[in-house]
Order: C-alpha cells, then structure tokens, then sequence
C-alpha cells in the first residue's frame, strides 16, 4: 500500500492515499452502521461484542499488519490507526480489542517469533478465529514493568511459571496469552522472558471480569498461574530478552491507543455539534453562544493536532524509521484530548450529557483509560524525556 | 459467464446539497463521491451471479477523472476488471447510454447490471436506453434473478404485492432493485489490496457525447423550507386531543 508518508524529502503530505480513504470508508460506515448502535448495550451488559469481531475478522480486520503469507491483510500502520480511530469512535471496547489483537497479539509473535510459532499463531489470531491476549502488568507493577514478581523456571523441557496478572485486556474471550516472567526478581528486565501461554492449561486460571468504569466490554480480568507447565518452545524470542519485546511491542501498541484516544474525542466531537444545533435556550440554538463555540472549536483542533501526531508515529514507523518518541508524544497527548473533549462534550450536553441518556458520559469514562492504559501520561512523558535528552 | 456492472459515482448520501452558482448543477468542490447506493445493489448481484455461476465481472463507467476512485471501489467488491470511459461533459442519459453501449459492443457479454437510478439525477433511463442501443432485451426493477442455462428468470414486484416472472435469453439488460441479491457487500482489506493488482482500462469516449443530448437542465430550485411545527394548545391532553382533531379536519383536511 502507498503511504501519504510524512517523513519524505519531497514535503510534508496531508492526503491520505486513495487505498487509505478505501480502508477509512469502509470501516466508518461498517462503524456507524453495524458497531456503534449497540455500543451503549455493550458498556452496560459488558459482554464480549462477539457480533462486532466476528464481523470484523471477515473483513481482515484481526490480522491488519499481518504479512499475506500468514493470513494477514498485509496493511501498514497508518491503515491499522484509520481502523482504530474509527472502530473506537463507535465503540472503545471494540477498539481496544481490536488494537491488542493486532499491536499486542499479533506483533511480538510476527517481530520476535520462530517460524513454527508464527504459522501456527497468525493465520489463527489475524482470521479471528482465536483472540489473544498480552499480560505484562501485575497487581504490584503497572509503570515498574520490570518490577514484576511472576516467575518462570526452567524444568527440563518445559518452563514453570508462576504469579499474577493485572487488567488484562480481552481475558474473557482470548485463547493465547502473550506473558511476561522473569527468573529472579532482583536482576528485573535482565532475567525477563516472554512466553506464549494457552487458555486450559493446567494451573493457569482466569479470574473474575473487573468492573470497569471505561472500554467495559473489553474482558479485563485478572490471571492466576500456579506452577503452569509449558513446553520450552512456547518461549517467544530469545531467553532474557523478555524486556526488550514488551518495550517494543508497547512503542507499536501506544499509535494504536493514541489512535483510539483520536476516535473517541472525535465521537464528543461530532456529539457536541450535533445537540449544540438542537439545543435551544434563550430562543437560540446554543450553538449560536460564542462560549459554546468556544468549546467546540477548542475540540475540533486539539483533536487535529492529535490525528496529525498519531499518523506520524505511523508514517514513521512505516518508512522504517525511529518512531517511540513520536508514538509516546502522540499517546499522551491526544488521551489528554479525548478526556478534555468529552468532559467539554457532557459540557456542552448540560444535565443531559450528565445522564446516560446520551453517549457523552460513556466516552469520558472511555477516555480516560487511554491516559492510562499501555503506559501512564505520566510514563509517556518520561520516554519522552528520555529520547530528548539522549538525543540532545 | 461474461457479466458487466454498469456503475455510476455519485455525491454520497450525506452530502449537504448546495446548488451552484449557475443553478444548473450541484457544488462538487469538497463533495465526497462514492459509488451510487443503487450502483451498489447492482454490483453485488453481479459479483454473486459471478460467484456462484464462474466467470468474469467487468464494471464499467462513464466519468471524469474521479470516477476511477468508484472502479476502484467496484475491484475491491467483487469485480475482476474496469473500463473507465472519461467522458466529463456527457451528464446526460442519452449520452452516457450510447458511451457504455460503444465499449459494451467490445466486451464479451451474456449479462449487463445497470442500477434503478443514479441518486444525484434520479432519471433511471440508462437502462432501457442501453437495452434498446444494444438491441437486448430489458428488465427493469428485478428483485429476484436466477441462471438458467443461456436464460435468465426475474422477477419483479408489482403493484398489490403480485410479483411478474419472466424468463429472458442472454445476452440481456438486467436493472437491479435494491434487496437483489441482499445487502452490498464491505470491501475487506485483502479485497482493497487485491483490487490494487487488477486493471483499470481507461478509454475516450467515442464522438463528441455532449452533441447526443436531447434534455437540458434548465434550472435546480430549493424545495421550500419546512414550516415549524405547531403546538396544539389546550388545559388537558382532552381537550388538546378535541382540538387537534378539529385542525386535522378543518384546516389539514385530512380527516
């Protein structure tokens, strides 16, 4: 696929391809026809939206970046976060499904796996037919990855694993879990390994569904092993090297949530326009008041300049380039916009924005996770930093 | 089986309309075009038949440069090649009937899918036109269709819920009614990388077009705004129930 690249000599480009806008299209009317209606039925029941994925994998969208000879679509990123920042505008527990799927699932195995490991994952995890999940974070180490207590220990020709996991995304449905151990927790990333772990085997339990505020349809639970035995060859990657997959992976995993921040501020957006035109107060549409103006413009640019640093954590990372410290600077900043455009939204809404009569409430509780979830605002500042201050 | 989808790209429905300056035509600076809703269905009853029976999908249309975009679309939905015919002064049914009738008489056909209508003209004569340039037989508004050997069988609804059946030789001008074939098909990502290896034939139109056109559009208006809506006054939901009634018999006279 040709990418509107923005990292190319010739200048700076803004036009999608006509093969993006094919992919965007397509995705937004699947989105507003099939997804978005029962988004709000989702969040409430917090069922797995089987209906939605099932749907979506036939259209190949499980397996976006996943090359052709394993069953994928063969897409790039910039495609990957057209299809996120539409999916989340209609449904944030979608989207974030959706984007482990593709970013956390599907990534480490195609960057890091053997060859038996990715024909036997990819063409299963990119059809749908299995959904993945990626346990990295524990109860007692969110930011301090490396500060995780799960163990593994080699036994002959299998790993013993042992510990637990925290909020993990797509629990309730996934058959493959991608988790992290490490062998002593004093040497921390040093001794981190990362290991492909299937639902059913033995020790390895699945806890209860949390109650959520945001994403509630995304099957977060937490994971319980207790000397689960795995075969030596469910290892992904090289033995020690764990950190280094969970880092990459997370870079590739943060455009994408950056993408879903994107999607749902746009939906506050497009929600705050639409009631602004209906509401009437003072014998005007509200959308005449320059303060309402004033919220809505204020939105409607942030939400720019946020799309914008998204698709070039994208580009960049299409045209084969260093792209962390774009993919952090677009994941804080633009899950800083989606809670600020939808508390402008429910704003804007008045006391109906406030009840979960309109969708507005929903998405503040869908946006603020992005300012958590695969890395704090707080993280992604410090990666910032990082990168500037070595680049310096 | 040779079957040709006759496609046309039109506003999207969502388009807020604004007549332009000459009020002979539409604004289409920052308009968004897409393949026609009715297109649509006349694309999918090609590419079912296509699937089902073997053989080979041709879209064809007649358009300016953009009108590729909706080709391209047609590739990642099912059909197997395109011919563009850039024509950009033929707005006119006549005119784009004889344009595709012209490429048609090269292409192997047996079965050729136009829509009902194009949503931005709403004419629905490019059909029966394109039958009677090609000397084929046409059916209009078909909601069933099934192959039966160099025959077709279509049926379509008629008034009082009855539906007419007829059986058609091949080759043969087939209009396809929304529901034909259920409901239009998603492009899948494979399909829209797919559709990027398959051939788009890009040919002029032959004649000058333009000189066919036997209906001018003299003028576009803007329907009338809606009045507001009124509230029935009264103390109790009886007496707005009496009142209403009374205006629906003496002033809308509906009743």
């Amino acid at each position: 696929m040709s990418v509107a690249t923005m990292s190319q000599n010739a200048g700076v480009c803004f036009n999608l391809s006509d093969d993006h806008k094919m992919v965007r299209d397509m995705v937004r009317k699947l989105a507003t026809d099939e997804i978005a209606p029962r988004a709000a039925e989702y969040d409430r029941t917090r069922e797995f939206p089987w209906d939605n994925i099932k749907k979506m994998a036939e259209l190949g969208l499980m397996g976006v970046m996943v090359p052709e000879q394993f069953g994928g679509a063969a897409m790039d990123t910039l495609a990957y976060v057209l299809i996120i920042e539409e999916i989340s505008k209609a449904c944030a527990s979608t989207g974030v499904i959706t984007a482990v799927q593709n970013s956390l699932g599907s990534y480490p195995i195609l960057a890091f796996g053997s060859d038996e490991q990715k024909k036997k994952w990819l063409p299963l995890l990119a059809s749908g037919q299995k959904i993945a999940a990626y346990a990295l974070t524990e109860p007692g180490s969110g930011s301090d990855a490396a500060g995780m207590k799960t163990t593994c220990v080699l036994d002959g020709d299998h790993w013993v694993i042992n510990g637990q996991k925290n909020w993990i995304t797509n629990s309730t449905a996934a058959e493959l879990f991608v988790v992290y151990a490490l062998k002593d927790p004093a040497t921390k990333h040093k001794s981190t390994s990362c290991f492909l772990i299937e639902k059913g085997t033995p020790g390895f339990t699945i806890g209860k569904h949390e109650e959520t505020m945001g994403v509630r349809a995304s099957g977060t639970c937490p994971l319980t092993f207790d000397n689960v035995r795995i075969p030596k060859e469910n290892l992904l990657g090289e033995e020690n090297k764990g950190f280094n997959i969970a880092m990459a992976t997370l870079d590739c995993g943060r455009i994408g949530i950056a993408a879903q921040a994107v999607g749902i501020a746009q939906a506050a957006l497009e929600n705050a326009i639409k009631y602004s035109k209906e509401r009437a107060q003072f014998g005007k549409a509200i959308s005449e008041f320059q303060l309402v103006q004033e919220m809505l413009v204020s939105m409607a640019t942030q939400i720019e300049a946020a799309r914008l640093l998204v698709w070039q954590a994208a580009c960049k990372r299409d045209a084969g380039e260093k792209f962390g410290k774009e993919a952090s600077m677009a994941k804080w900043f633009a899950s800083e916009v989606a809670v600020k455009a939808a508390l402008d939204s429910i704003q804007v809404h008045g006391g109906y924005g406030y009840s979960k009569e309109y969708p507005v409430e929903r998405l503040l509780r869908d946006a603020k996770i992005t300012q958590i979830y695969e890395g704090t605002s707080e993280v992604q500042k410090l990666v910032i930093a990082r990168h500037l201050l070595s680049e310096g | 089986m040779n079957i040709i989808a006759c496609v046309r790209q039109t506003p999207d429905t969502e388009t807020v309309i604004k007549i332009n300056g000459a009020a002979n035509g539409i604004e289409l600076d920052g308009v968004k075009l897409v393949l026609g809703p009715y297109d649509e269905y006349a694309m999918e009853a090609a590419a079912q038949i296509k699937e089902k029976n073997g053989g080979e999908v041709t879209a064809i249309t007649v358009g300016g440069e953009k009108a590729a975009e909706t080709l391209r679309h047609c590739l990642a939905v099912g059909a197997d090649k395109a011919v563009h015919v850039q024509d950009t002064g033929a707005d006119d049914a006549l005119a784009i009937a004889t344009a595709l009738a012209n490429q048609i008489k090269k292409l192997p056909h047996d079965l050729i899918f136009v829509s009902n209508k194009g949503t931005d003209s709403d004419r629905g004569a490019v059909g029966p036109m394109l039958g009677e340039l090609l000397g084929l037989p046409y059916v209009g508004l078909v909601t069933e269709i099934e192959i039966d050997g160099g025959a077709v069988t279509v049926s379509r609804d008629v008034e009082g819920g009855s539906k007419e059946k007829f059986k058609v030789t091949l080759p043969a001008v087939i209009c396809a009614q929304k529901g034909v074939r259920g409901e239009p098909r998603y492009a899948s990502l494979p399909a829209i990388m797919k559709a990027k290896k398959k051939p788009i034939e890009t040919v002029a139109a032959e004649g000058d077009l333009a000189s066919l056109r036997k209906v001018e559009l003299e003028k576009l208006e803007y329907p009338p705004a809606r009045p507001p809506g009124r509230m029935v006054p009264g103390e109790s939901a009886a007496d707005k129930a009496k009142e209403l009634v009374r205006l629906l018999r003496s002033e809308a006279k509906v009743i």
